[in-house]
C-alpha cells in the first residue's frame, strides 16, 4: 500500500477519530495529537491491514484505547488536561446566540458522563454507527451497549431539565 | 411526520431502541422551525448532536514513507561490500608472497647435508659478525693495563 492508497483509506473516518478523542480528551490539541499518533501507527501496521475487514472499526477501538490509555496516565500523574476551546467551536457555528449556549450546556453535560456513555453516545448519535459495529468496537455485547445508551441519553435529559429549571442556562 | 409519531419517537431513543433511520428523522424534526414546544427542551440535545458531527480534523499527518528503511538498508550493504572488500584484498596480498616450493626433502640423508650446510653457512656470517668485536676486546685489553 502506497501513501496515496492509506490517505485514501483512512478520509472517510479520520475526522471520526479525531471527534472520538476529543469526546474523551476534550482538549483539540490532545486530540489532534492522538488522532495523529493513531493514524501513524496504522500506516507502519499498513502491510497487515488487509486482515481486517473494517479497517475503521479497528481505528475506532485503537482511538478509544490509546485515549483511555492517555487519561489513565494522566491522573495518574495528578494533571488534569486544560482546555478553553468551547468558543473556538461555537465561533465556526453560524447560529443563534441562544442556541449555541444550550448546545455547549449539551457538551459540557456529555463531558460529564463516565467515559463509557460518552464513547458510545459519541458513536451512535453523532458518527450514527449501527449497534454490532459499537459492540465490536467497545469489546462490549449489543444489550450493553443500548443499556448504556439509554442511560447516558437519560442523563443527558435531565441534567437538561435540571439547569433549564435552574434558569442556568 | 406527525407530532403523534415523534412522541413515540423520542420515547423510543430515550430507551435506546430507535434505529439510525429513526434517530435521522429525531434530528431532521428537531433541526426544523417548528417544533412542538414541549418538545422544544429537546431542541438542544439534537441541534448539538447534528453540529458535533461537523468538525474536522485538520491537520496532516507526517506519514514518512518508508525510505529511511532503504537508507539503512544501503548503509548495511556498503559497511558488507566495503568489509568483503578488504578481506578479500588481505587474502590476495598473503597469498602472493607464498611460495609453493619450501625445499622440503624426502630423503633423511639428503635433508641432514642441506640443513648442516645451512647452518654451516649462517655460522659462518656470524663469525664474520664477531670478528669486528675484537676491537673492543682490543680497547678492554688497553683499558686494563691503565686502570690496574
Amino acid at each position: 500500500m502506497n501513501q496515496q492508497e492509506f490517505v485514501n483509506l483512512i478520509t472517510p473516518f479520520k475526522d471520526k477519530l479525531f471527534r472520538m478523542a476529543k469526546r474523551l480528551l476534550v482538549s483539540t490539541e490532545e486530540a489532534e495529537d492522538a488522532t495523529q499518533e493513531v493514524l501513524v501507527k496504522l500506516w507502519k501496521n499498513n502491510n497487515v491491514l488487509s486482515n481486517y475487514s473494517s479497517v475503521e472499526a479497528f481505528a475506532m477501538t485503537m482511538t478509544k484505547n490509546y485515549c483511555l490509555d492517555q487519561l489513565k496516565s494522566k491522573r495518574a500523574s495528578n494533571l488534569q488536561i486544560v482546555h478553553n476551546d468551547y468558543s473556538d467551536r461555537a465561533a465556526s457555528v453560524q447560529k443563534q446566540v441562544e442556541d449555541k449556549d444550550s448546545w455547549s450546556l449539551v457538551e459540557k453535560i456529555i463531558e460529564s458522563l463516565p467515559e463509557q456513555q460518552r464513547l458510545i453516545i459519541q458513536m451512535r448519535d453523532i458518527e450514527e454507527y449501527e449497534f454490532a459495529e459499537i459492540a465490536k468496537i467497545m469489546e462490549m455485547n449489543e444489550t450493553a451497549v443500548r443499556v448504556a445508551l439509554s442511560r447516558a441519553r437519560k442523563e443527558i435529559r435531565e441534567q437538561l431539565v435540571k439547569k433549564h429549571n435552574y434558569g442556568i442556562a | 411526520m406527525e407530532l403523534h409519531k415523534i412522541e413515540i419517537l423520542v420515547d423510543k431513543y430515550f430507551a435506546g431502541e430507535t434505529s439510525i433511520a429513526e434517530e435521522k428523522a429525531l434530528k431532521e424534526y428537531f433541526s426544523s422551525s417548528d417544533v412542538a414546544p414541549h418538545l422544544e427542551q429537546y431542541k438542544a440535545i439534537f441541534g448539538y448532536l447534528n453540529q458535533a458531527k461537523q468538525e474536522q480534523f485538520t491537520r496532516t499527518v507526517p506519514l514518512q514513507p518508508r525510505k529511511r528503511n532503504y537508507v539503512a538498508w544501503i548503509s548495511v550493504a556498503a559497511s558488507i561490500a566495503v568489509l568483503s572488500g578488504t578481506l578479500y584484498f588481505m587474502n590476495q596480498q598473503s597469498e602472493q608472497p607464498t611460495n609453493k616450493d619450501l625445499g622440503t626433502f624426502d630423503d633423511p640423508e639428503l635433508a641432514f647435508q642441506e640443513t648442516q650446510k645451512a647452518l654451516q653457512m649462517v655460522s659462518e656470517n656470524v663469525n664474520e659478525g664477531v670478528k669486528s668485536i675484537d676491537y673492543v676486546n682490543e680497547y678492554n685489553q688497553t683499558t686494563k693495563t691503565i686502570f690496574k
